[in-house]
């Protein structure tokens, strides 16, 4: 030791140092930049023909079309429903605050195709709700939300909890002097807000502007139950009907659209970069509070309107799905007599399929949530206390596959695994593990960001004190690191398992027999006309996402403030 | 075997020169105080002896190995030191027991010998019966404690202590300080002792470097950064040193001269060396000035603050031929002296700063 000081410590540096640098490589730049050779060298072989056959294909531009459009509605409508919401619940002395933000909140974290679905519910000549209240539109009646402006309006709904976040960090980092200071020279509150808080607010409410856009742009659970009934196809919709009907053939040109789709994003992405300064949206580092308005007699009213937009948005459509899920059959009204759970009883003890997906959803959120857990903690050590520029650059990296659209991952992976791995010969095409690997890839980011506010809130010396008692890296990390970072980490991994446990659109494209995820049967039940059984399974999922949420109360005061959006 | 050589340290943060050329000696079982304003070095210097950083240039070595160097880093956890944190840095999710055999376990040692120096070493720090408590359970002075013996039963060869008593209260402050020094007594380990306080650094130190902008101005023993101040900054900085523009007359070979200051003749102390005829600065302290009579030799002063102090006032004033210069001195209770009022004051004791760092 005397001769060589420090090469046991420094072996463990650097070993875990390319560990991790190798282990980012293979997640989001190999399959990201595979994707990108399928699209120029088809089969191997140099040729632009795949390029040239897409953009030459109508379909291609009126999905691209559709795309644009459906992203740009559901942005707007997402802007002014959040937008309106965080200035509510953040500038004035509204009652109830937690709860309404739970509830506002909720949906993002739901599954999107399940609350499509309960939307559907709401309406249409089938619509066992309006059924049992007697005002059900006549048989044949088309559903008014299998349209453009049905996935515009379930697309605003479910994503205006992000721009809600994203401001409302913003609105709380807002220094209080500048609204005192305003109020003190005699302005009115109408004229604070305009004057001063909304001008700026304006880089939060562009990052979440672009986050909202990238968001609708890739959803895929929307669009499928929404726009495939009417034939209007969006980007990552064709993506998936392209692959299931020509299958493995398809990929050059599923692998032009993903490009294509991926390329539309990016703008979306570098503005909200540019706006954020690569700024955690869900961390605020503001203690002290602007004051809130008082609304005085208008606060009945104002919360009065938060919470009729909440229970239309969120707990009508629920209630319609419950209705759904209770009844026999499409088309039969609910009444006592008919209310029966066998829906219920067939998805969770008599489908073979459904079974399975319960298992496999659960194990493989619960396996990506750790593993990104295992990989995030030594990750942002070195991001934040080492500082580490290689590590900094590579983890620009990360944000790739979780900031792009799902279906470009998904196809990533295809490609990538298609054939059997070199060396071991083992191919995961058509496995589960592919799917999971695609969770570790795009969830990385979602994991990463609250272990690094983790590392922000802790005292670097607890780690000095144990490196100067004799304890080398690994120790460290084990007996001193993690279990400090320990709840931080928690609420990444639980925020992983919802987002993984109701996940359809990567599963969507890989999934296979035996590899069924929750999403796929949902999403196969709806497809074959099943509505009770999808509706009973999605309120099954909703269940045990609730549930979750609610029991991150055991983690109250040990968390970093913002790390869970639905925690105020 | 546990003695810490620093020699020629600096290191730079861009522009900005933290250490600058530090050289500092610290002899086995000394117990040395790095004493500063925040801003001046010290807690860089800390983080280079425990190798938290690198040098740019220069060496440390402790007892005879050479631990930084440029070319050579011993990492933190291979210097076998130990460091008591400002922030007392005890890990929350430990218990008392934990945190102090944490060390130990790193090290291999294990139970029994293990469980004994951890009750050993809680012992010392008079903490028996603590043992299973959590450190958010502790009072700030009982943490400090737990710090102290965490540092300790490792038994390191240095102990490097980051102004641990800046986040006690003044009441747990003096006592922790009585403790510090029975502690080191009783223990004979070398220690580094990082802090602002100069009463603490005077009532623990053997010696005092006193550093200013990276540099290390002088390290003596305490009474001799006092009484001989080796520049203007120590001077001011020590003590509330009061610096004159003096006028040295004749210097004697028994280290004192006579010194003409604002047209008063008096005799000061002085090096026995290197102290020539001509204009100098010199340091006198408050206990040094007394007022005489009005015609009696001394500097004319004018009052311009009579401040209560309990037992005594303490008078502020400027020479009245130069009112750039403040003085101050205490006068017994009771005292008739108004603000604004003419006083001759008599030097009696002084020091004359070494030319060579004349300012």
């Amino acid at each position: 030791m005397a001769n060589a000081p420090g090469v046991r410590g420094r072996f463990e540096d650097y070993a875990l140092l390319w560990l991790l640098t190798a282990v980012i490589a293979v997640l989001s730049a190999v399959p990201l930049a595979r994707l990108v050779l399928e699209a120029v060298r088809p089969g191997g072989v140099f040729s632009l023909d795949a390029i040239r056959r897409v953009l030459e294909s109508a379909t291609t531009w009126s999905a691209t079309g559709h795309s644009l459009v459906v992203a740009v509605g559901g942005t707007l409508l997402a802007v002014t429903i959040g937008g309106l919401v965080a200035l509510a619940v953040t500038l004035t002395d509204i009652r109830a605050r937690n709860a309404f933000v739970f509830v506002f909140v909720m949906p993002l974290l739901l599954a999107p195709q399940v609350v499509a679905l309960a939307w559907i519910q709401m309406f249409g000549p089938s619509s066992a709700l309006l059924k049992m209240l007697g005002i059900a539109p006549p048989l044949g009646t088309p559903n008014p939300l299998y349209s453009p402006g049905g996935i515009v309006l379930v697309l605003g709904v479910q994503y205006s909890p992000l721009v809600f976040l994203t401001l409302r960090a913003g609105l709380r980092a807002l220094p209080q002097e500048l609204i005192e200071a305003a109020l003190a020279g005699g302005a009115r509150p109408r004229t604070v807000v305009r004057s001063i808080v909304v001008p700026l607010m304006t880089p939060p409410l562009l990052a979440g502007v672009a986050l909202c856009f990238v968001s609708c742009l890739g959803n895929f659970g929307i669009p499928a139950l929404l726009g495939i009934p009417g034939n209007y196809l969006v980007l990552p919709t064709l993506i998936y009907q392209r692959l299931a009907g020509l299958g493995p053939d398809a990929l050059s040109q599923v692998a032009v659209l993903s490009v294509l789709i991926g390329l539309i994003a990016m703008v979306g992405i570098v503005v909200q970069d540019a706006m954020l300064a690569r700024r955690d949206f869900r961390t605020t580092t503001a203690t002290v509070e602007a004051r809130a308005f008082e609304l005085k007699r208008w606060r009945p009213f104002v919360e009065g309107a938060l919470w009729t937009l909440s229970f239309l948005t969120l707990m009508l459509p629920l209630v319609a799905l419950v209705t759904m899920s209770l009844v026999p059959a499409l088309g039969v009204p609910l009444t006592a007599k008919t209310a029966t759970l066998d829906s219920y009883r067939f998805v969770l003890f008599m489908h073979a399929a459904s079974h399975r997906a319960f298992v496999n959803s659960f194990s493989m959120a619960a396996v990506a949530a750790v593993m990104i857990v295992v990989i995030a903690v030594p990750l942002a050590y070195f991001l934040v206390w080492r500082r580490s520029r290689l590590l900094h650059a590579v983890s620009l990296v990360t944000e790739a596959p979780y900031a792009l659209p799902g279906v470009v991952v998904g196809i990533a992976a295809i490609l990538l695994f298609l054939k059997p791995l070199p060396i071991v010969g083992i191919t995961l095409y058509n496995t589960i593990w592919i799917i999971l690997f695609c969770y570790v890839a795009r969830f990385l980011a979602l994991g990463l960001r609250p272990v690094v506010s983790g590392y922000h809130q802790l005292d670097r010396t607890l780690e000095e004190a144990a490196q100067i008692a004799g304890a080398r890296l690994f120790r460290r990390l084990a007996t001193v690191i993690l279990p400090l970072v320990a709840p931080a980490a928690a609420a990444g991994a639980l925020l992983i398992f919802l987002t993984a446990f109701n996940e359809l659109t990567v599963s969507a494209l890989l999934w296979s027999t035996g590899a069924e995820t929750l999403g796929v049967v949902f999403f196969s039940f709806q497809q074959g006309g099943d509505t009770n059984y999808a509706s009973a399974l999605g309120v099954l999922t909703i269940c045990v996402s609730v549930l979750l949420m609610l029991s991150t109360i055991l983690l109250v005061g040990r968390l970093p403030r913002g790390v869970l959006p639905w925690r105020d | 075997m546990a003695r810490l050589t620093i020699t020629g340290l600096t290191k730079a943060f861009a522009a900005f020169r933290a250490l600058d050329d530090v050289t500092l000696e610290v002899g086995d079982g000394e117990f040395v105080a790095i004493l500063g304003p925040s801003g001046c070095g010290k807690t860089t210097l800390l983080r280079q002896v425990a190798g938290f950083d690198r040098p740019d240039a220069g060496r440390i070595e402790i007892g005879e190995r050479v631990v930084s160097s440029v070319a050579r880093h011993v990492p933190p956890e291979e210097r076998r030191i130990g460091i008591v944190f400002q922030s007392y840095a005890l890990w929350p999710h430990m218990s008392v027991a934990d945190n102090v055999a944490y060390g130990l376990t790193v090290t291999g040692v294990r139970d029994p010998e293990r469980a004994r120096r951890v009750k050993d070493a809680l012992a010392l720090v008079e903490l028996d019966g603590f043992a299973s408590r959590r450190p958010a359970n502790l009072s700030g002075g009982q943490r400090q404690r737990v710090a102290l013996a965490r540092c300790l039963v490792t038994e390191p060869s240095l102990v490097l202590l980051d102004e641990p008593l800046a986040n006690l209260d003044v009441h747990l402050r003096a006592s922790m300080e009585r403790e510090f020094a029975r502690f080191h007594a009783r223990t004979g380990t070398t220690m580094i002792y990082i802090t602002h306080d100069q009463a603490e650094a005077m009532a623990l130190a053997d010696r005092i470097a006193v550093m200013d902008k990276g540099r290390v101005l002088q390290y003596a023993t305490p009474s001799l950064l006092y009484r001989e101040p080796a520049d203007a900054t120590v001077a001011r900085f020590i003590g509330e040193g009061i610096v004159l523009p003096v006028t040295v007359a004749a210097v004697h070979g028994d280290g004192t001269c006579d010194i003409v200051a604002f047209g008063a003749t008096t005799r000061m102390r002085c090096a026995p060396r290197g102290v020539e005829r001509g204009p100098a600065s010199a340091c006198v302290r408050a206990a040094g000035l007394r007022i005489v009579e009005p015609g009696a030799p001394g500097v004319t002063m004018r009052t311009t603050g009579v401040i209560y102090q309990g037992g005594h006032f303490r008078i502020e004033g400027v020479v009245e031929s130069a009112p750039a210069i403040a003085l101050h001195l205490h006068v017994e209770e009771p005292c008739a002296l108004a603000e604004g009022s003419r006083v001759t004051v008599a030097v009696d004791d002084g020091w004359v700063i070494p030319a060579a760092a004349l300012g």
